[in-house]
Order: structure tokens, then sequence, then C-alpha cells
């Protein structure tokens, strides 16, 4: 069953067209690789999906498990199951991350009818996604991503969703920053998280590496705010050795 | 003090809410005093109309801690005048909360009289509406208060665009070998802030109160009830938002 259809869809970011008529369908349980060029969309993609201000629609459709996701507001699409890893995660000056995701995590619990997690229960869940991650438990004590590295902030992204249990996961350059061993705990993360016949994942990467740990299903290239080109897991290799160029030409 | 009611001429009452002050004016002034080595604390909440004008002397090395949070529904403000005999150390830590068409002040001076004495005025407001909220703040160091070391951290956060902040800090420098400093920022809450708690899933009002309640924070560090001033803050941030 199809998790994520988007068709057609248009945006202008400060009035220039970026995303120009793009379509992509991932069904439950798959993993979707997008790659291409600096510049091409993709982060575009994954902040309009996710519904940042400025990033304005201007044609085509998205939904979520059948549901308009384009109609509804930031904080409601990530209750109804949207979790974006950002490129750049924020920081947020004198909230503690324990406090940012416990009100996080309940706030989406309400907007689905469910009851309130306790105190214990949070840190109980949050101190295992942190294992999960190898993320040092006492950062969760910090203020959201002030001071974390490079690494970490992408860590601390990956235990955000174990924490919050999305249903489609959209990460943007998770990689990117991550040394050696991180980048394979976190590629272990993700598929402990979000490896299940239920959920997918749209990863959005320039190298090939992460997808040594997460197996895409399906491999899509972006170039100039549209998917121009979709195949196996064996696309983003023969990407690797040539480039860009010869594919997007 | 004179009975006769300010004008906008007196720069301590230049953007006062003078119809408001009227129904309260004369203001009795509060005096507090204390002795060489002397240590204090208060706390003063203000939650409906109030107009404060209260002098403190300090003496020799004593110390006190002023904690205040004017979230005043109406007119509210605290004027302070600080002498600081040497060695002794003044903190005053402010938040303003203030919605409508209310106008909420802090007026300071604070006199450095004689050497070596410490003062730090830390002030976060929060305004929304037509609120205007005002810190006119002087630091004076008298000839001969050698040593001193003032500091003034002023922000305001502007919830609506339709708000006004005056920020003021004032330095009168008549020694030498002074440390003074004064750090004022008036701004919005951040764009990317708050759309990456939303994505979280944290609904809009959620988030600004989750931000605006760490930046006021940073006014009652160290405060004794942090905890309470902290939750009333909190309160009044839902009557703003
Ligand atoms: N806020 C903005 N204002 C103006 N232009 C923007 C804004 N955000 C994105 N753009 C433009 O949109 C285009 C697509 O940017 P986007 O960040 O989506 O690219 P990307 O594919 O993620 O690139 P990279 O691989 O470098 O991360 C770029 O030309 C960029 O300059
Ligand atoms: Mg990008």
């Amino acid at each position: 069953m199809s998790l994520l259809t988007i068709t057609d869809l248009a945006n202008e970011v400060a009035g220039k067209p970026i995303l120009k008529g793009l379509s992509l369908s991932i069904n439950a349980g798959e993993i979707h690789a997008i790659m291409g060029p600096n510049g091409a969309g993709k982060s575009t993609l994954a902040y309009t999906l996710g519904g940042r201000p400025g990033y304005d629609v201007t044609g085509g459709s998205a939904t979520l498990d059948g549901r308009d996701l384009l109609a509804m507001a930031p904080h409601e699409r990530a209750a109804a199951g949207l979790f974006l890893g950002f490129q750049y995660p924020v920081e947020i000056p004198g909230v503690s991350m324990v406090q940012f995701l416990r009100e996080a995590l309940n706030a989406q619990r309400k907007s689905r009818g469910e009851e309130p997690l306790s105190g214990g229960a949070f840190l109980k869940l949050a101190r295992e996604k942190a294992a999960l991650l190898k993320l040092d438990p006492d950062m969760l004590k910090r203020p959201v991503n002030v001071g974390f590295s490079g690494g970490e902030k992408k860590r601390a992204e990956m235990v955000q969703m174990g924490i919050l249990d999305p249903k489609l996961a959209i990460l943007d350059e998770t990689d990117s920053g991550l040394d050696i061993d991180a980048l394979k705990v976190c590629g272990e993360g993700i598929n402990a998280i979000m490896r299940r016949p239920d959920k997918a994942v749209l990863l959005i990467t320039h190298y090939q590496r992460l997808l040594d740990y997460v197996k895409p299903d399906f491999v899509h290239v972006l170039a100039g705010g549209r998917i121009v080109r979709s195949g196996g897991p064996e696309l983003a290799l023969e990407l690797e050795e040539q480039g860009y160029e010869a594919l997007v030409a | 003090m004179t009975a006769l009611l300010p004008t906008r001429h007196d720069e301590a009452w230049r953007y006062a809410d003078l119809a408001a002050l009227e129904s309260v004016w004369p203001v009795a002034p509060e005096t507090i005093v204390l002795a060489p080595g002397e240590q204090g604390t208060r706390t003063l909440v203000i939650d409906g109309a109030a107009v404060h004008d209260i002098a403190i002397t300090l003496g020799e090395g004593a110390q006190f801690a002023f904690h205040v949070l004017n979230a005043a529904k109406g007119y509210g403000r605290v004027a302070l005048r600080v002498t600081l005999a040497r060695g002794s150390r003044f903190h005053l830590g402010a938040a303003q909360i203030a919605g409508g068409e209310q106008t909420v002040e802090i007026v300071t001076e604070v006199i450095h009289a004689e050497p070596d004495a410490v003062s730090r005025q830390v002030v976060r407001q929060v305004l929304a509406g037509q609120a205007t909220g005002n810190y006119l703040g002087r630091v004076v160091v008298d000839r001969g208060a050698v040593g001193t070391d003032g500091e003034q951290s002023i922000r305001a956060m502007l919830l609506d665009r339709t708000a006004t902040a005056n920020a003021r800090p004032e330095l009168e420098i008549f020694a030498d070998d002074v440390k003074c400093a004064h750090g004022c920022a008036i701004g919005e809450l951040d764009a990317n802030a708050l759309f990456y708690l939303a994505s979280r899933g944290i609904p809009p009002i959620s988030a600004k109160a989750l931000m605006l309640q760490a930046f006021l924070a940073e006014a009652f560090v160290g405060a004794a009830d942090e905890e309470r001033l902290t939750a009333a803050a909190v309160a009044a941030l839902e009557t703003v938002l």
C-alpha cells in the first residue's frame, strides 16, 4: 500500500520555482533513496512535505497514509506520522532535549487521542533510544542541539526519531558529518527503528556509504526540481562511478 | 518627591502611561537599607496594576538581589534608585510580560558611589499586541569609584509587529579603572526554531511558550524562589500568546 504519494508537486521558495512537477510513490515497508546535485531541490522537497513556512506549494498533491499532507499544519503532519531528519538540526538555547521531546511526544499522543507518557516512562524510553544510537544519555539533559558536534546532532536526530516512532521518515543527509563508526551506528539505528512492514524511509544522501548499511529498495535522481531517473540499488553505484552529468544531461 | 504629576519631559517618565499613573499618584516611595555586610533578597510579582518607587542603599560589602516579574494588568512600573557603598553587590533580575495596550516599565538608577562595587541587571521582556515595554537604566560611577563592575543585559522579544520595546541603558562614568558593559537586543522568535519544534509535533502556541519560557528564565537565574517566578511567568505568558 502506498504510504506516501506525491503527484506533480510544484513549489516556490522566495518567489523562485524549485520543485517543478515532482512525483514519487513510496509503499509501506520500503526504503527509498534520493540523490542529486547540490541545489537540485532535495532539502526543499523535505521542507515542503514538512510544511515549512516560505515553501509555498503552487501545484500538485501529497498524501500520507491517504491523508492530504499539504492541508495540515506542520505539527499535525508530525502527529500523522511524518518525521524530518534535518540536514542542519536547529539549536534551541534554554530548552532541554528531554523537555522538548517529552512535550513533542505527548503533543502527538494527545492529538491521536492517547494518554500522555509519565516523566518516568518517558525517561526510560529516551534512555533506551539513546543507548540504541550510542549517544551519551547525559546529552539529553542539555539544551536542544546547543554545543553538540555535527555528528552528535545527527545522532540526536535519530534518537528523536526513535522516541517519536514515525510512520515515514525523511532523512536529509543524515550521513553528513558522521565519522565512520557513527555512520554504522546510525545506519543500524535507522534499520532497527524504521525497517518495519508498516513504515517507510526516504533517505536523501550524496554517498553510497550510508546505503551500504541502510539498503534501499529504490533509488531516485532528483535534478532541476523533478525525479529524472529511478532504479534499484545499483543506480546509486552507477552514480557514484559516473556522476550526475551523464545521467542528468 | 514632588506631588506634581510627572510629564513626558521627565526622562524617567518619557514612555510612561501617564493617564494610568494619575489614578495612583502620588506614589509613596519605599526605602530599603542594608547595613554593612548584610545580605538580602526581595521578590516582587506584579499581576495587577502597580507603581513602585524604591530606594535601595547598600552599605559596605552588603549584597542585595532583587527579582521582579512585571506582568501587570494595566500599568506596571518599578523604579529603583540604588546606591552602592564600597565592595557591595546588587543584582536585578527582571521579566516583563505584556499584551493588549498595556505599558510595563522598569526604570533604574544605579549609583556606584564608592570603589569596587558590582551591579548586574538582567531584564527580559515579552511584548504582544500593542503593548509597550520599557527599560530605562542609568549606571552612574561617581568620582573615585574605581574598580566598579557594572553590567546591563537587556533583551526584548516582540510577538507582534505592533508591540514596542524601548530599551535605554546609559552609562555616566566619572572614575578611571571601571568595567561597565551593556548589551541590548530587541528581536522576534527564531522562525527556524519554531519550525523545528513544530516538525516534532509541538503546536505553535506551545512552541512559542517553550522558547519564551527559556528566554524569561534568564531573568530568574539564581533567584531564591526561581520555581515560583517561572510558574508565574508561564501563567502570564499564556495570557499574551
Ligand atoms: N530560503 C530560500 N531562499 C532562496 N532560495 C532558496 C531557499 N531555500 C532554497 N533555495 C534554493 O532552492 C534551490 C534548492 O535548494 P535545496 O536546499 O533544496 O537543494 P539540495 O538539493 O538540498 O542541495 P544540497 O545537496 O546542497 O543540500 C537552491 O537553488 C537554493 O538556493
Ligand atoms: Mg540539501
